[in-house]
């Protein structure tokens, strides 16, 4: 069975929120109920038909050919299946899935993979400020799944991570790693100021180091650690770049030392 | 006894009697193959028997550095033990004096699947004192111990199968003691290749097969006269006149296939070295049949 297309028909005329647009919740489904399903954001209503030419298919594989900066929440809260997106995104693109496969062919705005829990969400050109971080008032940010961005993320990438992996080929922004809980957050470029700010535990690839490194890091020397090789295995399964990294002699950073200090900050040899 | 007679070497019409029996593996790593063995067989060293060792437990294979988790040289270890619960405390019990001290040395799971799950490094991560980092790839865990040398890092669990068997066995009765050690080599030394199994007596090899029970209170095992050389005249022996020495192979595995494949292995290495240079005669050892639950006949396995 082929995919569930949806075709943009014209520039959205004000933000639209995507969500429902999910395998989970297309399965079942006619063409008719699809097609009416409202995504506006303002008192505005738009339905999926409005904004889509819709061609019927497997609601477990779903492509938007074609993107644009006012689609939010794409794939928020999916579970299973897969969407695609042939094109650029806004905000909160797969916050909290948890489970698939998501993949953005174009950059996503900010919050792409908030608290996401679970699947894979990928990110072909650049992300927005704080990936995967949680919502305001939120205490938790990603919090299991593998995200991977093949070019730059903003600011704040990794913000409250927990658990499960960010793999950023680019640079990234200031803060990167912000009060990390745990889980793994790797930058193949350079990192902007202070990566790692008030982390707790978890471990910050720094591929090309940072512009600015927070003296509460405490050098711990290098090493070629066991772990980065079981870290260098699973990270290859989605980017054989970053995986290269963790394969050198890595310098040790240990902090933040100003809250916990039981994560790390690795810095391969040049 | 009726017996059967294949390439000059007698076999008994008789069978072995093995147990249900608890059972996990390991994968143990190290910066080269001499470390990983090393660690093995420290941690393996005193689990020749569950009567006084409390499990059974050897080197199975060697593992390539494509077949480790972490790309370094390895080897496979089994561990048997009668209970769950002992298993337990054996497997933390050995890791944590024998594995985590091994220069260099990782441990992980060494089977993907089982009947429940046992702690690995989750018991073993106590000993980083609040510095142990633990690690999620996927469905796995990894504990990362700070150590003298560097991290000692250790899979958080590992699997326990309650299919396994462990006291499959072949007698091995020759003319002489080297006669005898020399077909037993090389049955120990065929059993190896066979996946999913241990021999785990001295390089495979026991001399001092029991029986049950004793005339001293408090022994429930003591020595098999009836197949000791020396007392063929004072007992009623199993053994023939031209029998000189008797050794036995004792094969524990993760299935009972294995066992029956490694107990078929091993007797076909004896049939095809023969008589002259090795053994007369190949029984095996049972309880009437009533004790174990697995029998694996000889006449079934003749090569």
């Amino acid at each position: 069975m082929s995919a569930l297309i949806f075709s943009p028909r014209a520039a959205p005329a004000q933000r639209l929120d995507l969500s429902p647009l999910i395998p989970q919740n297309l399965a079942g489904r006619s063409a008719a109920e699809i097609a009416s399903l409202e995504l506006q954001t303002t008192r505005v209503r738009v339905t999926a038909g409005d904004a889509f030419r819709i061609r019927m298919g497997d609601p477990g594989a779903i492509v938007i050919e074609g993107g644009a900066e006012r689609f939010d929440r794409v794939g928020a809260g999916m579970s299973s299946g897969s969407i695609r997106v042939e094109g650029d995104v806004g905000v909160e693109a797969g916050r909290r899935m948890s489970g698939g496969q998501l993949t953005i062919c174009g950059d996503a705005g900010p919050f792409a993979g908030s608290g996401m829990k679970g699947g894979a969400l990928d990110i072909e050109g650049d992300a927005g400020e704080r990936l995967g971080a949680p919502l305001s008032g939120e205490t938790v940010g990603m919090s299991g799944g593998v995200l991977h961005v093949r070019g730059d993320a903003g600011e704040r990438a990794g913000d409250r991570l927990r658990r499960g992996f960010i793999l950023i080929e680019g640079g990234a922004g200031a803060y990167a790693g912000s009060r990390m809980i745990a889980g793994t957050l790797a930058i193949g470029g350079e990192a902007e100021e202070l990566p790692g700010y008030l982390m707790g535990r978890g471990t910050i690839m720094l591929g090309r180091g940072a512009t600015l490194l927070s003296p509460t890091f405490g050098d711990c020397g290098e090493y070629e650690l066991v772990a980065a090789r079981l870290l260098a295995g699973y990270v290859a399964q989605a980017s054989a770049k970053l995986a290269d990294l963790f394969r050198r002699p890595l310098t040790r950073l240990a902090g933040d030392l100003a809250a916990l200090g039981k994560g790390e900050i690795l810095i391969p040899r040049a | 006894m009726r017996e059967m007679t294949v390439n000059g070497v007698a076999i008994d019409d008789t069978f072995a009697e093995a147990f249900d029996m608890r059972a996990t593996a390991l994968v143990i790593t190290a910066p080269s193959a001499r470390w990983a063995a090393q660690a093995a067989q420290t941690m393996t060293g005193f689990a020749t028997s569950v009567i006084g060792c409390g499990c059974e437990a050897a080197l199975e294979s060697v593992r390539s550095p494509q077949e480790t988790p972490d790309g370094r040289p390895g080897v496979r270890v089994l561990m048997f033990a009668v209970s769950t619960a002992e298993l337990q405390r054996q497997l933390q019990n050995r890791v944590g004096q024998c594995v985590l001290t091994s220069p260099g040395s990782a441990c992980y799971a060494g089977i993907d699947a089982g009947d429940d799950k046992l702690k690995l490094g989750d018991a073993i991560r106590f000993f980083g004192d609040g510095w142990q980092i633990a690690k999620r790839l996927g469905p796995r865990r990894y504990w990362r111990i700070p150590v003298m040398d560097g991290e000692f890092v250790c899979e958080s669990t590992t699997y326990l199968t309650k299919k396994a068997v462990g006291g499959g066995n072949l007698i091995i009765m020759g003319e002489s003691p080297a006669k005898t050690l020399a077909a037993s080599e090389a049955a120990a030394q065929a059993m190896r290749k066979v996946a999913d199994v241990i021999m785990p007596f001295p390089g495979g090899i026991a001399r001092s097969g029991s029986k049950v029970g004793s005339k001293y209170k408090g022994a429930i095992a003591s020595t098999n006269d009836r197949y000791c050389p020396t007392l063929k005249g004072a007992v009623d022996s199993d053994l023939s006149p031209e029998i000189g020495s008797v050794l036995e192979i004792v094969i524990d595995g993760l299935t009972s296939d294995a066992v029956a494949n490694a107990m078929r292995a091993g007797l076909a290495a004896i049939v095809e070295m023969g008589p002259e240079k090795g053994a007369l005669r190949v029984g095996a050892g049972n309880y009437g049949g009533k004790l174990g639950r697995h029998h694996y006949h000889l006449k079934d396995l003749i090569p």
